[in-house]
């Protein structure tokens, strides 16, 4: 009897498995189905264009010769290149300085607008944010002409208050007036992710603390810090791609402070002179390869960082 | 309930709101001003003859029009980027976060690494790709690298996850619907908070690129809004001279009028992005 019923069980087991074994199969050429365009096009304009780039940056061209393999000698040349060190380490330095200070203002001005002790908090909230829907084109021709020392609003203030006026396009403090430029832009973006996650966290987190006794900064530095985790993350990773690959900025500047800004200033800047002025295809490739490596390390070493604070 | 307001406060994020809104205010003025009244006039405030229908009118008649075709290329551009991204990446994202197929994490991670490749350091690869297959100075350049969208994909299957509940999926496999009709009925309906986010932000994305046209494109009448006024900032370096002596208030006014459409657009939909993006911020 037993023996039977644990049989008859196990059959039914069986083909339940079948059964769900082959709707499982069914289901899942459907969902390779869904995903075939997507992935498709992401093996041909994304992996296909890096596999191209890594190929190429292989050889080197010559005008006598012509083009020969050369193994990794590109990339030997590169982490040699001074112009190459020197944009990286530019980027770097930017990315220490400009991104923590985005990053504290827009948690400062979430956490602000959350606290429920603003007026016009929609407006403020929407105005901050509205630079993001302005393309760093515009932004850098805009702030240009604001740092203009000769008919800039802030020299003419200067001026007409008898101040020294300050020399924003100078070679001092170039790196500083780009990272305010960069700040102006993606500050509202990063407030409004920060934002959005304040306002997912349940309301009875609140209610219990308040119960317990605890004040606002309590709450602020328990409840709402921890919860903003994943949010700030996702942030600094963003910011880690945006500051290592800066180009549009300083490509815009150039025109009007060229004594300033070289065609090598940032390490993007390099890779884009050396494939269109330069035509070094294959020595391009290589820095643009180097480049998104650089820029996939960093992002790596950060999230692990993150990581391993939150597990002790 | 009323609830506490704090008067310091709201002044320091006033003066922070001012911060963000002052360059956009100078723009408004300086785009009603004439090149030489934008030397010579106070750059915060409006000069005695605003002239802004005029600047209006000179931008969009200098060099046949060219400026209106660059709005239009960027509209275009934009468009089909935004709606292909989205609809890719929705149908890409429901498959993985509601079935299961060979290789499924293994390409769900290779997509998740790829996050983090910058657009900038793969647009010179591209570029060299493209110009082996003919693709470089046509719309297609500027449109199908916008159409892989990996975040975008990320947004859309953590969106699914919870939005396509699996007791609809199977009442209406019950009812006998294909899948394809479910996806297309069901399941964009219940995406579109998702999708709508998506759509914003490659449209953002590609509304303001400018390196990938940079590169992809030399022929004028294709280029985009960005890469357009980038070419007449060039020519009004130092306030322009002989024929160029009205470019800068030209660019200025140029530039108001291209953030127009993008700043409208966020206001309308903010109920939208709003809460998709709280999708990729929480669970991120």
């Amino acid at each position: 009897m037993t023996a039977t019923t644990a049989a008859s069980y196990e059959d039914s087991q069986r083909a339940a498995a079948t059964r769900h074994r082959r709707v499982g199969a069914r289901n899942g050429a459907t969902g390779a189905l869904f995903a075939a365009p997507f992935l498709v096009l992401f093996l041909v304009l994304f992996l296909a264009p890096l596999g191209y780039a890594a190929y190429l940056s292989l050889f080197q061209t010559k005008i006598v010769g012509g083009t020969t393999f050369v193994g990794l000698d590109n990339y030997l040349k590169a982490v040699q290149d001074p112009l190459l060190v020197r944009g990286v380490v530019r980027v770097a330095t930017f990315f220490v300085i400009q991104v923590p200070v985005m990053l504290l203002l827009a948690l400062l001005f979430a956490l602000a607008l959350d606290s429920g002790l603003v007026r016009l908090a929609r407006v403020v909230r929407l105005g901050i944010f509205v630079p993001y829907a302005v393309p760093s084109v515009v932004a850098s021709l805009m702030w240009g002409y604001l740092y203009g020392p000769d008919y800039g609003p802030f020299a003419q203030l200067s001026r007409a208050f008898d101040l020294p006026v300050p020399r924003f396009l100078s070679e001092g403090w170039m790196l500083g007036s780009l990272a305010n430029v960069v700040t102006w832009e993606f500050v509202g973006y990063n407030m409004i992710i920060l934002y959005a996650a304040l306002r997912a966290i349940p309301g009875d987190l609140y209610e219990a603390a308040a119960v317990d006794g605890a004040g606002a900064w309590r709450i602020a530095w328990s409840i709402k810090l921890p919860a903003l985790r994943p949010a700030l993350l996702l942030a600094l990773m963003f910011s880690v791609i945006g500051s290592f690959q800066l180009f549009n900025e300083p490509n815009l500047l150039q025109r009007i402070a060229p004594d300033v800004i070289d065609s090598a200033y940032t390490a993007n800047l390099y890779a884009y002179t050396l494939a269109f002025t330069g035509q070094q295809t294959n020595y391009a490739a290589a820095v643009s390869f180097l480049l998104g490596l650089v820029i996939v390390i960093v992002s790596y070493a950060v999230l692990l960082t993150a990581n391993r604070r939150r597990t002790p | 309930m009323t609830r506490r307001r704090s008067t310091p406060l709201t002044i320091a994020m006033l003066a922070a709101l001012a911060y963000f809104l002052l360059p956009l205010f100078w723009l408004v003025v300086a785009s009603t001003k004439s090149t030489e009244d934008l030397f010579t006039t106070f750059g915060l405030w409006f000069s005695d003859s605003p002239r802004l229908f005029t600047n209006i009118y000179g931008t969009l008649t200098h060099d046949g029009g060219i400026f209106a075709h660059w709005m239009l290329n960027t509209v275009v551009y934009a468009v089909v980027s935004a709606l292909g991204a989205a609809l890719l990446a929705a149908a890409a994202g429901y498959g993985f976060a509601k079935f299961r197929f060979r290789g499924h994490s293994a390409a769900f991670n290779a997509v998740l690494g790829a996050i983090m490749v910058p657009t900038t350091a793969l647009a010179i690869p591209t570029y060299l790709l493209f110009a082996q297959v003919g693709l470089v100075n046509t719309p297609w350049a500027v449109i199908l690298p916008s159409l892989v969208s990996p975040f975008g994909f990320y947004l859309m299957r953590v969106y699914a996850q919870d939005a396509v509940p699996d007791s609809i999926l199977e009442a209406a496999r019950l009812d006998g619907a294909s899948e394809v009709r479910i996806f297309f009925r069901i399941v964009m309906r219940l995406l579109a908070p998702g999708l709508v986010t998506v759509v914003l932000f490659t449209l953002v994305a590609t509304w303001n690129n400018y390196l990938l046209p940079l590169i992809m494109l030399n022929d004028p009448s294709l280029y985009p809004v960005t890469v357009g006024l980038a070419s007449w900032g060039s020519q009004a370096v130092g306030g322009g001279s002989g024929a160029n002596s009205d470019m800068l208030a030209l660019l200025l006014t140029g530039s108001t009028l291209s953030v127009v459409p993008l700043v409208v657009a966020f206001l309308l939909l903010q109920r939208y992005w709003q809460s998709g993006l709280a999708t990729g911020g929480v669970k991120g």
